[in-house]
């Protein structure tokens, strides 16, 4: 094509180019740019035209009125829902700002709310070397998260020092944050032994594992946890006071294991039966083949589906609120009852979504992250 | 359902530990807290506020037990609960007494295994309606859909009068006041009922409280009280004298100013004088010391002190005194003397 092209627009002209070796053309105009993208992707056929039509309609007639809502025609200060209506139509977020401690701390003392602040900020310090491999020190970071339960612990219950804190005075996103990566951290590792238990040659081992895990799941976790904060008084002995926040932390983590067993078990069970053979011929017992061989592919293949058990734990972390632990879901409720502010139920509902869409983003981001970090087949 | 399943359970449960929950007060006193069930939140009556300090009219009967009690009113720890898991946390233990906008019946009495307190609010139910629907009055309401509380008398009350009426309804369930304020906001129910108090600060927190009307039935009694649970006679005992002695109180001129100097030295009137403690011994005969009925009234008021400050007319809410009115002044609240 090129050659002919040559030839015919002049033999005279002398290429500038080494014969043979043409540079590439630009493409040609209307198959880049912005222009071609539109076509390309929004007027394509008919169809595509009539819903690209039908979207920017709705958009239209969507978008404008709730950014006038929410920022344009918005209140942020003000004493009380009269002043916010005084300034603006739109949304009142001075409520928002107002309550915004107690959204996070809950009912924590404020003079020990630092204790909160530090707990969060360890807390990253802590995650960031466990979720990216390439973090500087991570030996040493890595050592940190261990001991992190520990100090947080401390940090926010009190006690060795420091002023003790009831645990029921926890409330708002702090609340969410224990519950969820408290559950989160001691589901997995409970999960995967299930899982593998329930895989197992020994009867009992399996008998158990396989009860448990269909107990868990013919159950919902509101019942459970209903059982621990009222019904679990009537079998202990008369005294005992098992802290409340306990009980839920261990029935949120034991619900989210049952759930986590199955998923890993569908990653057990994609792994061909040649890798255990393998393994055994390599002479590795039964935890260094799981550990080395068996587990790394299995949990690999589970990600999305362990992310998926994580959100849906960090979700239910709301399901508290029946046994009178107030999460930001919660506080948000009681919040409306106050006199001076009541009848803002959108501004809310709409902060605590953010909040919880914020996190739920995050792990699912991290999730695609990771999977594509540890691909190793070839691309579908 | 689940959770009423359990609820029932829970009451038929409570028969057995009862033996082991007698001394309440020993309890409390060694916890040093009083554990207080109270609602999630409904304005005026049991809220948190900006700083997560519970306020409200029931809060202030549940920081006068803690005051009588313990001596000081900020020793509570409040169990926020659902009209649903009120008593199953009541009766298991995990709450010490109730104060949670509870109407007193034959039922939750016998039946749930509760001990009602004197009544602390005289309520009926009442219905909120839009005043473009040009209804007005209860008996016209044949076919509206009612957003109504799960778990609370109102719902036996409601399909009580529509079935004497001989109309039906389409019930929309909800689990707190606050959401059924948001579901009848945004129209997904005709009527919002509950009781007139709740009414009252639902429609002051409407966006436009002029276009909607309360109707003039009050389809019901609504005996509002506190509540503690069968087989602690001492606790009940105590629970019900606070709750005389704020009333008593207001007869009696004593507020939250003057307690101090009424309790200093015994005065002219000797009723003050047995209630503060400084003529004879009332509290021994419930297991506390002296001074009781006074610290529960410098902790926090008389009874109208009280509901002037959390419901009264110049707050938000604005409820007029009514039936809750003491008896001098023409109301039905009447407390049994001390002596």
């Amino acid at each position: 094509m090129e050659k002919n092209n040559l030839s015919a627009t002049g033999s005279t002209m002398k290429p500038d180019y080494v014969i043979g070796e043409h540079p590439d053309l630009p493409p040609p105009s209307n198959t880049i740019g912005p222009i071609a993208w539109i076509r390309d992707n929004l007027l394509s056929s008919p169809a595509n035209i009539v819903m690209t039509i039908l979207s920017i309609f709705f958009l239209y007639k969507i978008l404008p009125p709730s950014l006038d809502w929410m920022f344009f025609d918005a209140a942020f200060v003000g004493e009380d829902r009269n002043a916010c209506r005084a300034v603006a139509d739109g949304a009142c977020w001075a409520f928002i700002s107002e309550r915004f401690k107690l959204f996070t701390y809950g009912f924590y003392p404020i003079e020990n709310r630092w204790r909160v602040d530090l707990s969060f900020v360890l807390l990253v310090i802590a995650v960031i070397p466990i979720l990216f491999d390439k973090t500087p020190f991570r030996k040493y970071g890595l050592w940190f998260a261990m001991v992190f339960p520990f100090i947080a612990g401390w940090l926010l219950v009190g006690g060795f020092g420091l002023d003790p804190v009831p645990t029921e005075k926890f409330g708002g996103f702090m609340l969410t944050l224990v519950v969820g990566i408290t559950g989160i951290a001691f589901s997995l590792p409970l999960g995967i032994l299930l899982a593998l238990g329930r895989q197992s040659n020994l009867p009992i081992i399996k008998v158990f594992c396989v009860s448990f895990i269909e107990f868990i799941r013919g159950v919902p976790l509101i019942t459970l946890l209903f059982v621990a904060s009222t019904m679990l008084s009537y079998f202990l002995p008369p005294g005992t006071n098992f802290d409340l926040l306990l009980r839920v932390l261990i029935m949120v983590t034991l619900f989210s294991a049952g759930y986590m067993a199955e998923v890993i078990r569908g990653g057990l069970q994609a792994i061909p039966k040649g890798q255990f053979e393998a393994s055994d011929a390599m002479g590795l017992k039964y935890w260094p083949s799981m550990r080395l061989i068996v587990l790394p592919q299995a949990l690999k293949i589970s990600i999305p589906g362990i992310v998926n058990t994580f959100i849906g734990l960090y979700k239910d972390t709301t399901l508290v609120i029946i046994i009178g632990l107030l999460d930001p879901l919660g506080i948000g409720r009681a919040s409306l009852s106050d006199t001076k502010w009541t009848g803002l139920s959108n501004e809310v509902y709409l902060f605590v979504a953010l909040f919880f869409f914020v996190s739920c983003f995050a792990m699912s981001r991290y999730s695609l992250y990771l999977e594509n970090k540890l691909q190793t087949e070839h691309r579908r | 359902m689940r959770v009423t399943q359990f609820a029932a359970l829970g009451a038929a449960l409570s028969l057995t530990a009862m033996t082991a929950q007698a001394g309440t007060l020993e309890d409390v006193q060694a916890r040093g807290e009083l554990n207080c069930v109270v609602t999630t939140g409904v304005a005026g009556f049991a809220a948190p506020d900006e700083n997560g300090k519970w306020t409200g009219f029931d809060v202030d009967f549940c920081r006068a037990v803690a005051a009588a009690v313990l001596g000081d009113g900020e020793k509570v720890k409040f169990v926020p609960t659902t009209g649903k898991t009120r008593f199953t946390v009541l009766n298991s233990g995990e709450g010490d007494i109730l104060f949670r906008n509870t109407t007193e019946t034959m039922s939750r009495d016998a039946d749930l295994k509760l001990t009602f307190l004197p009544v602390n609010y005289y309520d009926g139910q009442g219905f909120l309606i839009r005043k473009e629907l040009g209804i007005n009055s209860a008996k016209d309401l044949d076919g509206a859909s009612i957003c109504i509380q799960t778990g609370t008398t109102t719902e036996l009350n409601l399909a009580d009068f529509f079935r004497v009426n001989g109309m039906s309804y389409e019930p929309v369930a909800i689990e707190t006041n606050e959401e059924g304020i948001t579901n009848y906001s945004a129209n997904r129910c005709d009527v919002y009922t509950t009781d007139a108090s709740g009414l009252a600060s639902t429609r002051a927190a409407l966006d436009d409280p002029s276009a909607h009307i309360i109707l003039p039935e009050i389809i019901s009694k609504e005996p509002l009280g506190g509540a503690v649970r069968h087989g602690d006679d001492q606790w009940a005992d105590i629970s019900k004298w606070v709750v005389n002695a704020i009333i008593i109180a207001e007869e009696l001129g004593v507020t939250a100013a003057n307690v101090a100097e009424h309790a200093a030295a015994a005065g002219d009137n000797p009723s003050i004088n047995r209630l503060l403690g400084t003529e004879g011994d009332m509290g021994a005969m419930i297991g506390l010391d002296k001074d009781w009925a006074a610290r529960a009234i410098s902790a926090v008021g008389n009874y109208a002190e009280s509901f002037d400050r959390n419901i009264g007319p110049d707050t938000p809410i604005g409820l007029a005194r009514g039936l809750n009115a003491s008896w001098k002044d023409g109301g039905i609240l009447y407390a049994a003397p001390i002596r």
